[in-house]
């Protein structure tokens, strides 16, 4: 019934990459320990960016998270904080990611729907009620209208009396993967790139604490990218978010220890692994040799890492919490500093609180019972792991090289290269699953005939009936003089090219509409439309 | 020599996910039929006047943002309105189980869940359209 492994002719990683029968020291290059991996916590990382790395301190646990109201989302937190999570992530609904109000014509159907709906500073004081913020890291997935929500957590952290400098998290903030993957865009590539550079020149200033933009492959990889286009495309997004700071004044080692990274942990095991050590080598390099970064902490790749969501599978849901475990633990050899594990009904649904709850367990089990924690970089040194590091590595910098060569990354999404790039490889790969060459189990080999449905998380449409209504109450409480004033030096300030930070800030604190806002700056900085590749 | 079926491809509403969208629209291709792919954020009303102004044979929406029930309903919808029944709707996304009956009603044809081939959708389409194309 099922083919056999004895019968393939070669052996490929999810990538296609072809593997040997087995690796030896003759796959490793002279000086491979002394040049290129070393001890952890030392340039340039291969093996992980701490001494210590799970000893010291376990990866933070970090379950994105958000559906329905303010009120529903902050519930499902709490509760997540109480099953032992240890950081909290935040996901948007639709509208919110393309900034659009929840009475918005567009906005129809979408509401609370993959995500919380957030309207404006109300919706998030309600969303972290009971929620200290100088007290738990946030990180908020957030891009287009990333410097509004920014500005609204900053409101929202003073309101609660937080000191903004002790605040710590993540911004998403990163504008080019939208373009390349995700595809929630506002403006065109410049002035989105002008805004992600006001909260970095801003954050730098005033939140030393804070990640002000998490440069994201998980996207590139959802969209169907191989493993070294997701690396490749991450790091020259990265490169890209440099020459932009610099160009804007600001010293490297001033902002480049704040820059994190965000990968997709898929299902090829070890070629995993070595994409999470490629990476922090390449950017320490990179860091080092290209931007001639002074400060270690410059040099140093931190990521979050989350598992693949597009490997998950609608047929027999709940093998995914297999394929979960393995995608986890790749993550957590690959040296994650955070780590979101998916649900086993997400190809489904949003997850139930029980299926939250399981993901969550997962990561639990990986830290404390596996044993997996107790050695550092317990791979380093393996022919094959250190093999594949390295081929990646290579693939990585021949991407780069085309990509600076094309003139950035911006004229490389001009003209569609990374998306055909990955159009491709998803093509590929769909491909050699319905051909077989590829098992996924439950959906082209090892089937049921009849499945017993699972329960999934069901979203009303009274959410969009209640955040309009919310709306409309907040338009008649609030100073219509205060917030039009606002609008329009923020608006000034764009024409002017100030950092619009603190423009942003003082409309938030009269209670401007993330819509409202963002209509302010479509006058300025146009909107953007994709050529359909 | 038989016409080729003509498809509309098409990403409603503000779900960036365009992954399936274009495989399908590339499978449906080298299969032989004529597709034309929307590009994303169409608005129900353009994605009819889209199949009307293109004399498509189906349209087949591709939603992973759980706002299908109301995406699939207006789209429908908009079909009734202007007495046009002769265009099959199907779609595609992340959809639980219980809301593919709901949408069966509105009259969509058929709801590919993630797992689907290619090879399926094109299979669907011929019989569906009848003939070969």
């Amino acid at each position: 019934m099922q083919k056999k492994s004895g019968e393939r002719k070669e052996f490929l990683t999810v990538s296609g990459r072809k593997l040997l029968d087995s690796y030896t020291p003759d796959n490793l290059p002279e000086n491979q320990y002394e040049d290129q991996i070393g001890l952890p916590g030392q340039f340039p990382y291969t093996r992980g960016v701490h001494t210590d790395m799970y000893r010291g301190k376990l990866w933070t646990m970090r379950q994105f998270s958000g559906y329905g109201t303010a009120l529903e989302t902050n519930r499902r937190q709490k509760f997540l904080l109480e099953q032992g999570q240890t950081g909290l992530s935040v996901a948007f609904d639709l509208p919110t990611l393309m900034g659009l109000d929840s009475d918005h014509e567009s906005a129809a159907g979408e509401v609370g729907k993959c995500g919380v709906a957030v309207d404006s500073l109300e919706d998030m004081e309600v969303l972290f009620q009971g929620i200290p913020l100088d007290q738990v890291s946030v990180s908020m997935t957030i891009n287009a209208p990333a410097a509004m929500l920014m500005a609204m957590y900053l409101v929202l952290a003073e309101k609660q009396g937080c000191q903004v400098s002790r605040l710590s998290g993540t911004l998403q903030n990163d504008i080019l993967k939208e373009y390349i993957a995700q595809k929630e865009w506002i403006y065109p590539p410049e002035p989105s790139m002008s805004l992600v550079t006001d909260v970095i020149e801003f954050c730098t200033h005033h939140l030393p604490r804070y990640n002000p933009i998490s440069i994201s492959g998980y996207h590139i990889r959802e969209a169907g990218s191989t493993a070294a286009q997701e690396l490749a495309f991450t790091l020259r997004d990265g490169i890209e978010y440099v020459e932009w700071c610099l160009d804007r004044g600001l010293n490297v080692d001033d902002f480049a220890p704040r820059l994190s990274f965000f990968f997709n942990s898929h299902n090829d095991f070890f070629e995993e692994i070595a994409k999470f050590r490629a990476a922090r080598r390449i950017w320490a390099h990179l860091m080092r040799d290209r931007f001639k970064a002074k400060d270690e902490r410059s040099w140093k790749c931190r990521f979050h890492t989350q598992t693949a969501g597009c490997s998950l599978t609608s047929q027999q849901p709940f093998t995914n919490v297999v394929r979960t475990t393995i995608q986890a633990l790749a993550g957590v050899l690959g040296g994650t500093n955070s780590l979101h594990t998916n649900s086993l009904d997400e190809a489904l649904a949003l997850p139930t609180e029980e299926a939250a709850q399981l993901a969550l367990r997962t990561q639990q089990i990986i830290a404390h019972e596996s044993g997996v924690t107790n050695t550092v970089d317990p791979l380093g040194g393996s022919y094959f792991v250190e093999t594949l590091t390295n081929e990646l590595e290579k693939d990585t910098h021949q991407y780069i090289e085309d990509i600076d060569a094309m003139g950035g990354m911006i004229r490389a999404i001009q003209e569609g290269f990374p998306q055909q790039e990955i159009h491709e490889a998803s093509y590929q790969y769909q491909k050699a699953i319905e051909a077989g060459e590829q098992t996924i189990v439950g959906v082209n080999d090892f089937v049921v005939e009849t499945e017993s449905p699972i329960e999934t998380l069901q979203i009303g449409e009274e959410v969009q009936a209640e955040q309009v209504q919310r709306l409309r109450d907040l338009r008649t409480r609030r100073s219509e003089k205060g917030v039009k004033s606002a609008l329009s030096a923020l608006q000034k300030a764009a024409r002017n090219k100030q950092n619009v930070m603190p423009f942003l800030i003082s409309a938030t604190r009269e209670y401007a509409t993330l819509g409202e806002m963002c209509d302010t700056l479509r006058e300025v900085y146009g909107t953007y439309q994709e050529t359909a590749w | 020599m038989q016409k080729k079926f003509r498809i509309l491809v098409a990403k409603p509403g503000l779900d960036g996910h365009d992954r399936g969208a274009k495989i399908v629209a590339r499978a449906l291709r080298d299969a032989g039929m004529e597709v034309i792919y929307t590009g994303l954020r169409q608005t129900p009303e353009q994605i009819v006047s889209a199949a009307v102004q293109e004399d498509v044979d189906a349209v087949g929406l591709s939603i992973l943002s759980g706002a299908h029930l109301h995406l699939f309903s207006k789209v429908m919808e908009l079909f009734r309105e202007q007495d046009i029944d002769d265009i099959l709707v199907f779609g595609g996304g992340i959809i639980p189980d219980e809301d593919i009956s709901k949408l069966k009603k509105l009259g969509v044809a058929a709801v590919f869940q993630p797992g689907s081939t290619t090879d399926e959708i094109v299979q669907f389409l011929r019989e569906a359209l009848g003939g070969q194309s």
